[in-house]
């Protein structure tokens, strides 16, 4: 929001609260989602990042003012989200590459060299 | 010489410049914080098993509370500037810095709690964690205990397979039953212990990675409560003279304000549930 009128802020100011609870309920929702203990990962995954995704939509559209912005600010965050999504793939297309054991033992029979057959 | 651009919008961006500056930094803090999300991908991926239920979930959940409340504080401070009471900006400005310190303050409790902490890994197999009582002769080097006794008040006691970690051997176990099992005081001999770490960055890559992430996050809320603690007392005198430089002032702290926030929606789940 880049030029915020005294008579705007106020018609806000409703909105902002019903915001803060929506991001309060959210949460909630995300505590009482991880009660459940799916026993696939993907699907845990799945479901506790659509909910951070929806707060965070949330914090950034409204407390941050971008769902109405100046061209410049939406042109800084495209670039942005443009890295961001090539580090990401970069991270998923290398995780096959990964040796497994990176969670250490006790230096004793299972070492993470003898895992990958070094 | 004044600096321009500070209130009157720059006219090929059409914002007054701090705000172009604090998005170009928020973009860099985007790929700082993605780079060590991208890390923890890359561990948890790269992990024979991940630890579950080493966090206390319902003092993290009371911390993101915490900064949901210090960010609606945050915009209730702005737009009461913008609204001509300053005085009311000043106590919700107020309100946000003091919620930063309660949501330091638990951080602080929760890393304490975790230096306390303790895992053994017994030569049976038996893994155990807790906090101990350690002898006064006990000794560790490394993970190894050298000398002494410790009495462990164990919070989960499982057999796993010798060299195996207490995630190593929850990881077999349904999905519901890698909580809790059973409370148990337990004296052991130096000599029985084949592996023990308190909770601590060396203790394994998921304490490493959970100390980088939130230890950064801490320091971002430490550096919000510098600056937004700066406009407060700044609120009684720009606050008056220059208010809407002083109300872009609050809008950029705001912001940044805002995406520490927005880090720990994604750090909270991804830390403490998954």
């Amino acid at each position: 929001m880049s030029a915020h009128s005294h008579d705007d802020v106020r018609k806000h100011l409703k909105l902002y609260i019903g915001v803060f609870l929506a991001l309060l309920v959210g949460t909630a929702i995300t505590v009482y989602a991880w009660t459940w203990h799916f026993e696939s990962v993907a699907v845990t995954v799945t479901v506790a990042l659509f909910i951070a995704c929806i707060k965070a939509f949330l914090v950034a559209g409204y407390f941050m003012h971008l769902m109405s912005e100046r061209k410049t600010i939406y042109a800084i965050l495209l670039t942005t989200v443009f890295f961001f999504a090539g580090l990401m793939y970069l991270t998923v297309w290398s995780r096959d590459e990964m040796p497994r054991g990176t969670y250490w033992h006790d230096h004793g029979p299972h070492s993470a060299k003898q895992r990958i057959g070094h | 010489m004044e600096i321009p651009y500070t209130v009157s919008p720059r006219p090929d961006t059409g914002l007054f410049n701090a705000k172009v500056g604090i998005w170009l930094f928020l973009a860099s803090e985007v790929m700082l914080f993605g780079a060590l999300f991208s890390s923890y991908i890359l561990l948890r991926v790269g992990a024979t098993a991940w630890p579950h239920g080493l966090l206390n979930v319902p003092i993290g959940t009371f911390n993101t509370a915490v900064l949901i409340t210090s960010s609606i504080t945050m915009v209730l401070a702005w737009a009461n500037m913008k609204m001509g009471n300053p005085g009311r900006s000043r106590l919700y400005l107020g309100i946000t810095v003091l919620c930063g310190f309660a949501f330091l303050g638990v951080k602080s409790k929760e890393y304490y709690d975790k230096f306390v902490h303790y895992e053994v890994r017994l030569v049976d197999g038996t893994v155990m964690d807790g906090h101990i009582k350690p002898s006064p002769d006990f000794k560790i080097n490394k993970f190894k205990a050298e000398s002494g006794t410790i009495v462990v008040e164990a919070e989960n006691v499982l057999k796993a397979n010798p060299g195996e970690s207490m995630a190593d051997a929850k990881d077999r176990l349904p999905a519901k039953e890698r909580y809790h099992h059973g409370h148990e005081e337990r004296e052991v001999k130096a000599s029985d212990i084949r592996w023990i770490s308190n909770y601590t960055p060396k203790h394994s890559p998921y304490f490493a990675i959970y100390f980088t992430l939130t230890g950064l996050h801490a320091l971002h809320v430490f550096g919000g409560m510098i600056v937004l603690g700066y406009f407060w007392f700044q609120n009684r005198t720009m606050g008056r003279t220059q208010t809407e430089r002083y109300t872009n002032r609050l809008e950029v702290g705001g912001l940044f304000w805002h995406f520490v926030d927005l880090v720990w929606i994604f750090l909270f789940p991804v830390l403490y549930l998954l």
